[in-house]
């Protein structure tokens, strides 16, 4: 086939995938022969079209045939049952096919963005493990396939293709049905959902580098996920707390590494590398996200903390005591050791490093973050802002003990070198990018 | 990776037709609740655009409207996977166009932004 057939039929898959699979979840009721009916859909396509040449209208092209397929399944399905129970009462085939086929068409005419929204529901079902969370959702909603989703993950083919298979064998034998969730259940699971979403997200975004466009394409996959989640769901604020926090990260991609690939550390990176639209779009979602009159979340908290960051031109700009206060709210409704070392670093900015250091103790003497390469390194910054530099060095050096991230280690070793090495002073490196 | 498309087409003398603009806006609407379309606007005519020119060393001002029969209609910006994502969204704008304005000519040019993908991976 030629890589142009492929990479149109590949597009119009990648557009159209998700409607088709939740238009057809509906009318089957189930999503894991929904998925199957899709999928055999885009392969008719990919033998097709090479010969017979792109359709005018690819995207209805898909649809009908999906239906042809869906009428196929639904007919064996009654022939069978049929025989099971040995009516003899036959009605002809064709009379059949028009009907179930008008059923389809009204069923996919209706509802679209009701139907993705029960597919971004059931595909982040809590019944389901995360694994196959997150798998499912790639492959339903992104249109990736197995092999993609196992280069996104770093793991096999195969192993992509069991957590989907786990997923629909889950899915079916706890009759999930397709629909959205009840009222009474929709925060809980509007959380499930959320979280699926920021996990793809820091799949792509902690990936190291970019040895594989895959691992960034996850970050692009979350965010077009989480634009399509506040479209439809536009009166919660965490969704947009979410797609706030997610724009402005990714704001920062090409500004977090540097030339050999290592991390650059947010005090540190080039803010005119970041991306001024995604930070404009990060802003106008948080904005929406607090204009909603109703209490946030974790994600708008984050949120707003990342854009406290995003706001401020250059780095000793960064209104630190603004985002040391949030860290006390986020502290309240989300409690994590992490927020608590990132409330010292916040509080080290805005207070001083004594002041820092005093939250930081308080997180360790509660048996948090003994072992954390960042709470050593943090500890290490600390220390250094406040003038002892032997001190600070061993941290560091903990710190790059401790890290199983090349990058981080490197970035640590250099900063336990530096300090160690009297002539040069140390600058204010909160951690994070 | 973003995608800019360009538009730029000859206007046959009618007004765009009504149910052009509707669809356009149902297609806007409908790439931007896909999470793909990241910004759209039209452009207003050159004739009342300017253009500052470096030829020669010699830098220069001109106001328009300029000799070019095109015009720049709109641009739109896309978010996608991939050069054949973007070619069908635009494909579908202007298959629209095609299909309820006759006489109307013009061209999409979609161009690729660079992203970090395209600095190559570090050393």
């Amino acid at each position: 086939m030629s890589t142009a057939t492929r990479e149109a039929v590949e597009a119009v898959w990648r557009i159209e995938s998700a409607r088709l699979i939740a238009g057809l979840a509906r009318v089957t009721g189930d999503l894991g022969l929904a998925e199957e009916l899709a999928q055999d859909a885009l392969v008719t396509a990919l033998e097709q079209w090479p010969s017979g040449g792109i359709p005018a209208n690819p995207a209805g092209w898909l649809m009908t045939t999906a239906k042809r397929l869906a009428i196929d399944a639904h007919r064996r399905r009654i022939v069978y049952q049929r025989k099971l129970e040995t009516i003899g009462r036959a009605q002809p085939g064709h009379d059949l096919a028009d009907e179930i086929g008008r059923a389809i068409d009204d069923a996919l005419d209706d509802h679209i963005g009701d139907d993705l929204l029960r597919l971004i529901f059931t595909a982040a079902h809590p019944a389901l493990s995360t694994e196959s969370r997150v798998a499912l959702t790639l492959r339903c909603l992104c249109g990736l396939s197995t092999q993609e989703i196992g280069r996104a993950y770093l793991v096999s083919t195969a192993t992509a293709a069991a957590r989907i298979v786990r997923a629909k064998r889950t899915l079916a034998a706890q009759s999930v049905r397709f629909e959205l969730p009840d009222p009474a259940a929709m925060a809980d699971r509007l959380a499930s959902v959320l979280e699926v979403i920021y996990l793809i997200f820091n799949e792509g975004y902690s990936a190291s580098s970019g040895d594989d466009w895959m691992r960034p394409a996850l970050c692009e996959e979350a965010l077009r996920l989480g634009r399509v989640l506040a479209g439809m769901v536009p009166d919660e604020p965490e969704v947009h707390g979410l797609v706030a926090l997610m724009e402005i990260q990714a704001s920062r991609t090409a500004a977090r590494t540097g030339r050999e690939g290592e991390p650059v550390l947010l005090a540190d990176q080039d803010r005119r590398a970041w991306d001024r639209l995604l930070i404009r779009r990060g802003l106008a979602a948080l904005q929406r996200a607090e204009s909603l009159s109703k209490p946030i979340g974790p994600y708008t908290l984050q949120a707003a903390i990342a854009a406290c960051h995003a706001r401020a031109t250059r780095a000793q700009d960064t209104d630190w005591a603004r985002i040391a206060s949030l860290y006390v709210v986020l502290a309240h409704v989300w409690p994590s050791p992490v927020v608590e070392l990132n409330r010292a670093v916040a509080v080290g900015m805005a207070d001083g490093p004594a002041a820092g250091l005093a939250v930081l103790d308080a997180a360790v003497n509660r048996g948090e973050l003994g072992d954390y390469p960042l709470a050593h390194a943090v500890r290490g910054d600390l220390l250094a802002r406040s003038g002892n530099h032997g001190e600070a060095a061993q941290h560091f050096h903990r710190a790059a003990e401790l890290t199983r991230n090349a990058g981080e280690r490197k970035v640590f070793t250099r900063r336990a070198a530096e300090l160690a090495a009297p002539e040069v002073s140390a600058g204010c490196r909160p951690p994070g990018s | 990776m973003r995608y800019l498309v360009l538009l730029t087409g000859t206007q046959p003398g009618t007004p765009p037709p009504p149910e052009l603009m509707e669809a356009i806006m149902n297609l806007g609407a409908e790439a931007t609740a896909a999470g793909v379309l990241l910004d759209t606007a039209g452009l207003m005519p050159r004739a009342g655009s300017a253009r500052v020119q470096v030829a020669g060393g010699q830098l220069s001002v001109t106001d328009g409207p300029f000799a070019e029969a095109k015009e720049f209609i709109s641009y739109a910006l896309y978010q996608v996977r991939s050069q054949a994502e973007a070619v069908e969204w635009s494909t579908r704008f202007m298959q629209l166009h095609a299909d309820r304005w006759p006489g109307w000519s013009g061209q999409a040019d979609v161009v690729k932004v660079m992203g970090p993908e395209d600095f190559g991976p570090p050393a």
